[in-house]
């Protein structure tokens, strides 16, 4: 795009390049914020289907406005900022969430070569800006000057922390498989992985574990039930958000979405094949449909998983949530590094 | 830990249960009524809103007797009556604070003429505060509206009373 610039609009190279990637934020965002407006009500209509209710139905057609509305009436809201809070740290808060939830969509590949940044080590920077996340809710916890908000706060930064670990030494099995960190990479050595048929590492019954791993873990590294710890309403009202309200508050709600439509999307891509479709034989025309749809069409599966999931099961005990990170994922997948790496040690290089 | 749990739960057996559960439920058919478009039943005997009655030849019902005043637990109920000029008893004060009314239904078993009654109406909230306390004249108005209904839930009732 930025060739297109420089010829066909005739800018110098540098504002070709600045305004060529500007349009490809854009590009990426908006459609975003659409999507994660939808997945909003796509989760609440999901959740309630399961506990036999119609959900949003009144808003539009089958509701399908319900969070446009939602949207605007939380626009015309007044933004409250305690007496006592940190007004500086308490609206920088929201803002920090919101942008991180965005940032890490610069690297995700959509296609073969559709991609805002293709840098080499994509998959480190997915790690690093989805760590920067807990800031905004750490902040928030601080910055808010109330109990809840706080004990929240102290959650999350434990609950992150602990499963980031576990999802660093899933990570570490698949670059180790793909050989790369690049995301366009690691989706590319998927392709035929099992048999040359089926595209996906998630097919490999040694990955498959891990897999698992990391679709719990992406749950509990965005917050959701079963891990919605940090928010637990019976216990902490709203958890980090107990102070927020109109904009501020709704920056907290698009973010946490747009941070799960990502992990969805991640899931997609490092373990089920990203944009390619999951079969690799060309019996009816699948490469002709476009990669993101299937891109698409699997961030839509395990959102429904998401949203199953959270329909299905209790919340967890903060003990047992420590638990399962420290005490079953970490060495699970600490084991699970090794295996792999005995395995490509004996298949790719020899004794 | 047995094998046979080492097993179940590495394999999140009971999960993989719970899930499938909770996905036959996802296709169930919806237990919540659709609610302004659909509407449950209503029994002849439901406790509603409030009115009072009228003869068939416009006449009030109402005779002033003060029992429902009496019998209501919430004294939610005041009657002030008056001789009318030609000579019968009748109120010329009847309110109901509908914020202190708990909908028991003791007036209208104490009324002797089946003047104040509670009808199947359940729609009735306001904006206000001050709109829920009725006066005479909103009470014979609801009586007015809700008339064809309320005789024949009080015709389905006669046989139990």
């Amino acid at each position: 795009m930025t060739g297109f610039f420089q010829t066909t609009v005739g800018m110098p190279y540098g504002w070709a390049w600045f305004t060529a990637t500007i349009v490809g934020i854009l590009v990426i965002a908006l459609p975003l914020m659409l999507a994660v407006a939808m997945i909003i009500y796509a989760d609440r209509k999901i959740w309630a289907a399961m506990a036999l209710r119609r959900g949003p139905n009144v808003v539009g057609p089958f509701g399908l406005l319900q969070s446009f509305a939602d949207g605007l009436k939380v626009f015309l809201q007044e933004t409250i900022i305690p007496s006592a809070a940190n007004r500086g740290l308490f609206l920088i808060a929201p803002i920090i969430t919101f942008t991180v939830a965005l940032i890490v969509w610069a690297v995700v590949p959509f296609d073969a070569g559709v991609v805002l940044a293709d840098i080499n080590v994509g998959l480190l920077y997915v790690l690093a800006a989805s760590s920067l996340g807990v800031y905004g809710i750490i902040l928030a916890g601080w910055a808010s000057n109330s109990k809840y908000p706080f004990y929240s706060a102290l959650r999350a930064a434990a609950q992150m922390v602990s499963y980031e670990v576990a999802i660093g030494f899933v990570l570490i099995t698949v670059v180790l498989w793909a050989g790369s960190f690049n995301l366009s990479a690691i989706v590319l050595g998927q392709q035929g992985h099992i048999l040359g048929i089926l595209n996906g590492y998630g097919f490999n019954p040694l990955l498959f574990p891990m897999a698992v791993v990391f679709l719990i873990s992406s749950m509990a590294e965005t917050q959701r039930a079963p891990f919605d710890l940090t928010e637990a309403e019976s216990e902490l009202v709203a958890g980090y958000q107990t102070e927020y309200s109109s904009m501020s508050f709704a920056l907290y709600w698009l973010g946490e979405y747009a941070n799960v439509i990502l992990m969805c999307v991640l899931n997609a891509t490092l373990f089920w094949g990203g944009w390619l479709p999951p079969l690799n034989i060309d019996l009816i025309p699948w490469f002709d449909i476009p990669g993101i749809i299937w891109l698409f069409g699997k961030m839509l599966f395990f959102f429904f998983v998401f949203s199953w999931v959270k329909a299905t099961v209790p919340r967890y005990r903060y003990d047992q949530l420590m638990r399962l990170g420290w005490k079953i994922f970490l060495p699970l997948s600490l084991l699970w590094v090794f295996l792999v790496s005995g395995v490509l040690m004996a298949t790719r290089v020899g004794f | 830990m047995g094998v046979a749990h080492f097993v179940k739960s590495f394999t999140l057996w009971e999960f993989v249960k719970a899930h499938a559960l909770t996905l036959r439920y996802f296709f169930k058919p919806k237990a919540t009524i659709n609610y302004p478009f659909e509407r449950n039943p209503v029994s002849p005997r439901f406790r509603g809103e409030h009115a009072l009655r009228r003869y068939p030849n416009g006449e009030e019902r109402c005779i002033a007797c003060k029992l429902c005043e009496a019998v209501c637990p919430a004294q939610a109920i005041t009657i002030e009556a008056e001789p009318r000029d030609d000579g019968s008893r009748r109120t010329t004060r009847y309110d109901i604070d509908m914020t202190k009314c708990i909908y028991c239904g003791l007036c209208q078993e104490a009324c002797p003429v089946d003047a104040i009654v509670e009808g199947p109406n359940y729609e009735f909230s306001t904006e206000t505060r001050e709109e829920l306390i009725y006066d005479k004249a909103k009470l014979l108005d609801n009586g007015d509206r809700w008339e064809r209904v309320l005789a024949a839930n009080l015709a389905a009732d006669a046989p139990y009373r």
